[in-house]
């Protein structure tokens, strides 16, 4: 029985990255109905940026928890401003054109980034430094869980509380949603449309770094195609979950990653990546708007 | 055909002429041109780079002993880069034969590669050593093919001879990466030595090298309470498997084969390490005096430790010399047949042919990698060393040798 509640732990931190990248995915298509092929890169850049701050501040020589902190708000920061420079420069120029136009320019980014990490950084993977020292929590019962799992898990829940605050209840997430039920009504009203749209950008790359620099830090081998899995993965949590829909995200994403891991403990490890695809396939057969999206009537 | 076109064909046909014109003309004197071929750059560049300085570093003793002369011919090394990339391996080989007329061809270290080059080799009669590939495969292309280093199923027996005897561990588990050949082949011929020792592999787990992630996996194996993990995979995926591993609270001792040998391996596993064991080439803290002297020399020349692919190229050179010295003192007459000068006549395959028996023959030759004594299949016998890593430093633990393993 420990076997089985050990396996929870593991699946549960696990599916809260993919939760917290799957809310970007949520967000963009909440309000521009794009999925965002590269958001799985900026995952991807995250882990990057993080890796290059943590050498230049010398926080993966001597590593400090305020240390650790800094480069992943550097890392977010980093994020980003990548993730306006995507928005400003691929995505508004295609805003008014047909959305496969856009959705094609999505994956040209993603390919951009994927191939320009490997021009820039190289390769081979990189080996993220222990920036926090890992330790392990006993929980009873022969079942443990890491430091770094239990930070994983904090600043995950921290992120997505934090996001829900901002959506429900200042006035930018009044905006988003107003954003996300129609552009015309809402520019109406007298809102910025694209200044929404790119803060919903922002926003949304900000906690894929984040997604990133936790990984980075539980699994330390990054590489710059390390995107693709994770972000493919993550956009299956968003539909599972029901796209456009924050909470949705956060449950589809749990769902994913417990779904993974007990697919590896108790079937095998090689339905590891097929998985996510046979839940996809599900749920777009049983519940097609996904766990708690709700059904919209289609104008035509 | 438009002018323009033509033009440009006359310019190419020139340019090609010259090439070759080029690539002809030089060697007044007669040489004895070795050609060698490796990963030079590409996805596992330090695999070919690390053979590169082997040579070298033979080949530099070769100029302060003997002013890089053997039988009077003076010794020229080619080197091709096939990018680690099985085709382009197979074009370079082709190069090293026809073009510059190679007397032995060194390389490759991944097996795949030289299954590649070893055909060409031994159609053409040019005799080529293998120094670092571990595939069985490998020396059944043919009998103009050697290799330098030990074989999978030898390396399973002395992973299992190790749990079963140094650390005395009936019962243990198995982690493997099913997408990689040598890590299933491994643990294959560990199960069944372990089996013929007494012991038992009682929970099996894969993983697909690539992954980040193993603590479903670990999980798992740490429920059916083995008394050590067998995790015969890449480093990249070891240390990681080891700090899970560690994460999970599973103390008992991880073993690992020679795709555990590089720098990084403690760079990405670090204290998680400790307590672990892997079947190795060498140990660089063994005391052989010609070991010592040699990672002097590396380091004095590259700035860094070398590997053990650097080891065995090292070796590889050195046996090849050692056999055109032999050649060179037995048969004056058959081992002019070598010299550049005979390219492609019939004195050089009647030498070619002496150089491979006298290279088949080599026997107790003292290498930095041990004692090679090649034997009936062209494989090196030779012991392995374990290497343990304690305080997250990787010491020499025991060597195993050959002598004691039941005929398979």
């Amino acid at each position: 029985m420990s076997e089985f509640f050990q396996q929870l732990v593991n699946g549960v931190t696990w599916g809260s990255v993919y939760a917290l990248i799957a809310l970007g995915y949520t967000m963009v298509y909440g309000i521009l109905r794009l999925i965002n092929f590269a958001h799985g890169d900026v995952y991807m850049l995250g882990a990057f940026f993080a890796f290059f701050a943590a050498r230049w501040l010398g926080v993966a020589r001597s590593p400090t928890p305020a240390g650790a902190l800094l480069v992943l708000l550097i890392s977010m920061a980093g994020c980003g401003v990548v993730g306006y420079v995507i928005e400003r420069f691929a995505y508004k120029p295609v805003r008014k054109s047909p959305r496969l136009s856009a959705l094609i320019t999505a994956i040209g980014v993603s390919l951009l980034l994927e191939n320009g990490g490997i021009l820039v950084f190289g390769p081979d993977p990189k080996f993220f430094p222990q920036v926090i020292p890992a330790s392990n929590i006993p929980l009873g019962g022969g079942v443990t869980i890491s430091n770094q799992q239990v930070i994983i898990l904090l600043v995950s829940v921290a992120l997505m509380l934090g996001l829900t605050f901002v959506v429900l209840h200042t006035r930018v997430g009044k905006a988003m949603r107003a954003v996300s039920h129609s552009h015309t009504a809402a520019a109406l009203m007298g809102i910025s449309v694209d200044r929404i749209i790119t803060f919903t950008f922002v926003l949304g790359s900000t906690l894929a770094a984040a997604a990133g620099v936790l990984v980075a830090l539980q699994n330390p081998k990054i590489e710059p195609l390390m995107g693709i899995m994770p972000g493919l993965k993550a956009f299956v949590a968003a539909v599972l979950g029901g796209i456009g829909n924050i909470p949705g995200a956060v449950v589809g994403g749990l769902v994913m990653g417990l779904a993974e891991v007990m697919v590896v403990a108790y079937l095998s490890p090689t339905y590891r990546d097929a998985i996510a695809f046979v839940l996809l396939i599900v749920i777009l057969l049983v519940r097609p708007a996904g766990i708690l999206g709700r059904y919209a009537a289609e104008k035509v | 055909m438009t002018p323009q076109d033509r033009l440009r064909l006359g310019l190419a046909g020139t340019a090609l002429l010259a090439l070759l014109a080029l690539g002809c003309g030089g060697a007044a004197e007669p040489e004895l041109v070795v050609g060698e071929y490796g990963s030079l750059t590409g996805n596992d560049a330090t695999f070919g780079q690390s053979t590169k300085n082997g040579v070298e570093l033979a080949f530099d003793d070769l100029v302060a002993g003997k002013q890089g002369r053997i039988g009077g011919l003076k010794v020229r090394i080619v080197v091709e880069d096939d990018q680690g990339k099985a085709e382009e391996a197979a074009t370079v080989v082709q190069k090293l034969v026809n073009q510059d007329r190679v007397v032995a061809v060194l390389g490759e270290v991944a097996s795949s590669r030289s299954l590649a080059g070893g055909p060409i080799c031994q159609q053409a009669g040019v005799p080529m050593i293998s120094p670092s590939s571990t595939n069985p495969r490998v020396t059944q292309v043919g009998d103009y093919v050697f290799r330098m280093c030990f074989l999978d199923d030898f390396q399973g027996w002395v992973m299992a001879k190790f749990v079963a005897e140094n650390l005395k561990l009936k019962r243990v588990a198995m982690f493997k990466d099913v997408k990689n050949d040598y890590s299933v082949g491994l643990a294959q011929y560990f199960t069944n030595a372990f089996g013929a020792m007494g012991g038992r592999v009682i929970a099996e787990q894969a993983y697909q090298s690539g992954e980040t992630d193993f603590r479903a996996q670990l999980t798992a194996l740490k429920a059916a309470n083995p008394q050590a993990i067998i995790v015969p995979g890449y480093y990249t995926e070891a240390g990681l498997i080891a700090r899970q591993a560690r994460e999970l609270g599973i103390k008992v001792p991880l073993v690992g084969g020679d795709g555990w040998e590089s720098e990084q391996l403690l760079q990405i596993g670090g204290d998680a390490l400790n307590g672990t064991y892997y079947s190795n080439h060498w140990a660089l803290d063994f005391p052989d005096p010609k070991l010592q002297d040699f990672l002097k020399k590396y380091r004095a020349k590259y700035g860094s430790d070398p590997d053990a692919i650097g080891g065995l190229a090292f070796d590889a050179a050195n046996v090849l010399f050692a056999a055109l010295e032999k050649l060179a003192a037995d048969d004056a007459r058959t081992f002019a047949g070598l010299s550049s000068k005979f390219a492609g006549k019939p004195e050089r395959a009647a030498a070619t042919k002496r150089l491979r028996d006298l290279i088949a023959a080599t026997a107790n030759y003292g290498g930095v990698t041990g004692t090679i004594t090649l034997d009936a299949n062209r494989d090196a016998s030779k012991p392995a060393v374990v290497i343990a890593v304690k305080d997250g430093k990787k010491v020499y633990e025991t060597t195993i040798h050959p002598e004691g393993r039941p005929a398979s």
